[in-house]
């Protein structure tokens, strides 16, 4: 998501190597590049050149003191002071009281509505938490519809008022609703608003008061600007929020509102938006993300993705079937559908180091698979299982009733073969499964 | 001030409301910078840097314009405030006239083309639907027949909001309901559009980042469905803009502009605290005329974009 901000980096400090050591001379160019490209990041001009001093200041101090080559040791200075203005440790939500509320507030158009039901899914499914969703957009056309739908996809309630038309009392009445019915979470969604409109952003304040949330989420669009930071002071002015929620990174931006926003309002941002799914959420990690923007890619979020949708008993289950040469079309389909569930391909791809240049252009459809699918689901029980009797007849059949043609069902059929034989091969020389090399993985971080 | 009786004074004074955060920041801020200076010096050329980065002008195109500036500088000597503002302001009205760009001076559309198709494109959350509401009902004014097209059939009530701008300002739309084929619906609209007779016709498009090549193909194939009615429509492909969009702004004009041609820009959000400088950089890279802008969320708060009345908001 940052690959544009490394992309510069890279080069800046390519400038760099081949020299001896740092000095004023050399870094200053560098610098002047590193600022550059911070800029185009749109990370606020006064926090760039703060950055920029900073880095400089270390930068020269540790010259003398190490053999290392200087595009390193500014690769390291860079990454770390990146990380520490990011904002150190990682921040949790506060999930406290009965109900817990979250309020939620921001500009138009910049998330707040797939967020909020997003965050509603998340807490559902990670938390265990039984989440109401309150409906206080009363102005912007269909706003209440939108995350009716959305509470319906999740099968999370939502409350709304049809005739009411004062969020103020629309969220209190929403609490004791949710205290009659249960609900251990409350998540308010609110109109958009600019931070110039004294009597919306008075409104957002009487919410505030009158429900006192533990947590008050300022939702911001990562694509922001120079503007990000004072919009985010604004907010922060009147409503003292917990967290920042970063959207839209699924898109290409180079995310310096990221940067900014942290130093200046000094809160941490929570939780990021990568997509339009209802599972495209994600944990903030300043120190990843920094490593992120140097390029180093994420591998410790890919693998904790992994790991998470990878059910360990399945694993098991499967290296068995492996290793018993068993491993058949059901098999499969279900490690098909474990990928597809850890997100789109590309950004998996994505977050391994070095592969963030190599993937940008490529264009890997999210509906590879579906031929695929399309053809395992016109076998029988018996060919999924037992591949061996697929004839030509039965390939021709199956070509037919998955729209495919018989070239595609051979080729599947032949990679098949091949990956079962890869598979045993492997099993029998690690005797290791899936998870075990995943958690080797992470440990190595 | 020939140039702007066109423009009610009414409008003129929205158009500054929005702009005032704009014009008293640049302005009260580039007054600071010269205050007790003769002449432009280095300092006043770093300040002159950090207002228009931070006004999301964008490194490249700032850097343009200090170099423009400095050689001036150095031919005329002696710069006071006054003739830094009016060369400053100069050298943006020449960034954005450079581009040879016509100006539009109303809501209207050629007369030669009917129905006229305008296809409104752009990232999510910048305004489409709003600022296709706002249009329609701009085109309703001046006595035009609207149809517009719903295939935003993607995002959870879509349809039901630009139904709802439908019943407020009174145009018929075609809609298919969620989840249908956008290049359906387009095709459908403007089949209908043509066969009763309709003199605008706007379609509506889910929101999407530039960097999605699927979706960005699905934009192209909406343009070529409506080709096959219409050999040369789309006669306006629309990008909405988000005004507090940083540099990000230049790579959705680049990529929505490879998949559709886009031909004519929106910036929304004026009203915000966003300087709308990005409108500066984009029409000196792109040579993408500003058509609207949008200064609020009421229904007569869309404006015909003038580059001299902006940039002479943005400095008087």
């Amino acid at each position: 998501m940052f690959e544009g901000l490394s992309d510069k980096l890279d080069r800046a400090f390519k400038v760099l190597k081949g020299h001896g050591h740092i000095t004023e001379i050399n870094v200053a160019d560098t610098l002047k590049d590193v600022r550059k490209a911070l800029l185009d990041a749109d990370v606020s001009f006064k926090i760039a050149k703060q950055f920029t001093d900073q880095v400089k200041e270390k930068a020269l101090g540790q010259n003398v003191l190490t053999a290392v080559s200087p595009g390193q040791l500014m690769v390291k200075i860079v990454h770390d002071e990146l990380a520490g203005l990011m904002g150190g440790e990682k921040a949790d939500l506060l999930i406290k009281g009965d109900p817990a509320i979250i309020l939620i507030a921001g500009l138009q158009g910049s998330g707040k509505t797939t967020f909020s039901a997003k965050l509603a899914n998340y807490l559902k499914a990670k938390k265990g938490k039984k989440p109401l969703l309150v409906a206080c957009d009363v102005y912007r056309p269909a706003a209440i519809e939108q995350l009716k739908v959305l509470g319906q996809q999740i099968d999370v309630e939502v409350y709304s008022e049809d005739s009411a038309n004062d969020p103020v009392k629309i969220a209190k009445r929403s609490i004791s609703h949710a205290k009659e019915n249960g609900h251990n979470i409350v998540i308010v969604d609110t109109a958009g608003r600019l931070s110039i409109d004294e009597q919306m952003m008075d409104e957002i304040s009487n919410i505030k008061s009158a429900l006192n949330p533990q947590e008050t989420l300022f939702v911001v669009d990562s694509m922001t600007g120079q503007d990000a930071v004072n919009t985010a002071k604004a907010f922060n002015d009147r409503l003292d929020f917990e967290g920042v929620v970063l959207t839209k990174l699924d898109g290409d931006t180079r995310g310096g509102a990221a940067l900014s926003i942290k130093s200046v309002v000094n809160k941490p941002i929570k939780f990021v938006g990568l997509g339009e799914k209802m599972e495209a959420i994600d944990i903030f990690y300043p120190e990843r993300m920094a490593d992120r923007i140097l390029g180093m890619g994420d591998i410790v979020s890919l693998v904790e993705k992994a790991q998470e949708q990878f059910d360990e008993e399945e694993a098991q289950k499967l290296q068995k079937r492996i290793a018993r040469n068993q491993f058949d079309f059901n098999d499969f389909l279900a490690q098909i559908k474990q990928i597809k569930k850890m997100g789109n391909v590309k950004d998996l791809l994505g977050m391994i180091p070095g592969m963030g240049k190599a993937v940008r252009n490529l264009d890997i459809d999210d509906n590879a698979f579906k031929g695929i699918e399309a053809i395992i689901h016109s076998m029988t029980p018996e060919e999924r299982v037992n591949p061996a009797v697929m004839n030509g007849n039965r390939r021709k059949r199956i070509a037919a009733g998955s729209g495919t043609t018989i070239q595609d069902v051979n080729r599947l059929i032949k990679q098949f073969d091949d990956t079962r034989k890869m598979m045993k091969m492997v099993t029998a020389n690690k005797g290791k499964n899936m998870a075990n090399v995943m958690r080797n993985m992470k440990n190595m971080n | 001030m020939g140039l702007f009786n066109i423009f009610s004074r009414e409008k003129k004074e929205r158009l500054d409301q929005g702009l005032e955060k704009t014009k008293s920041n640049i302005f009260t801020r580039i007054s600071k910078a010269v205050a007790g200076k003769s002449t432009v010096d280095d300092e006043v050329l770093d300040s002159l840097e950090e207002i228009l980065v931070t006004s999301d002008v964008g490194v490249a195109t700032t850097l343009r314009i200090i170099e423009r500036i400095q050689k001036r500088a150095t031919k005329d000597k002696y710069l006071g405030t006054s003739e830094l503002n009016k060369l400053l302001k100069e050298e943006i009205v020449a960034l954005l006239q450079e581009n040879n760009l016509q100006d539009f001076t109303e809501f209207s559309v050629p007369g030669d083309k009917k129905p006229y198709v305008i296809l409104v494109v752009g990232v999510n959350g910048v305004g489409k639907t709003t600022t296709i509401g706002k249009l329609a009902y701009q085109f309703k004014k001046s006595g035009k027949s609207v149809l517009i097209g719903a295939a935003d059939t993607f995002r959870a009530a879509a349809v039901e909001q630009i139904t709802i701008w439908a019943d407020r300002v009174g145009f018929p739309i075609i809609n298919q309901g969620m989840g249908a084929d956008p290049a359906s619906v387009a095709f459908d609209t403007v089949k209908s559009a043509i066969a009763r007779d309709m003199e605008v016709v706007i379609i509506d498009t889910a929101g999407r980042l530039h960097n999605k090549i699927n979706l960005m193909n699905e934009l192209s194939k909406i343009r070529k469905v409506i080709q096959k009615l219409i050999p040369d429509a789309p006669h306006e492909v629309l990008l909405i803009l988000d005004a507090s969009t940083g540099q990000n702004a230049f790579e959705q004009a680049k990529q929505f502009t490879a998949a559709t041609e886009v031909n004519a820009l929106a910036l929304t959000k004026l009203d915000g605290t966003a300087k709308g400088g990005v409108v500066i950089g984009i029409s000196d890279q792109f040579k993408i005329p500003v058509k609207y802008i949008g200064v609020g969320e009421g229904l007569e708060d869309l404006q015909v974009f003038n580059r001299v009345e902006f940039v002479d908001s943005l400095f008087n």
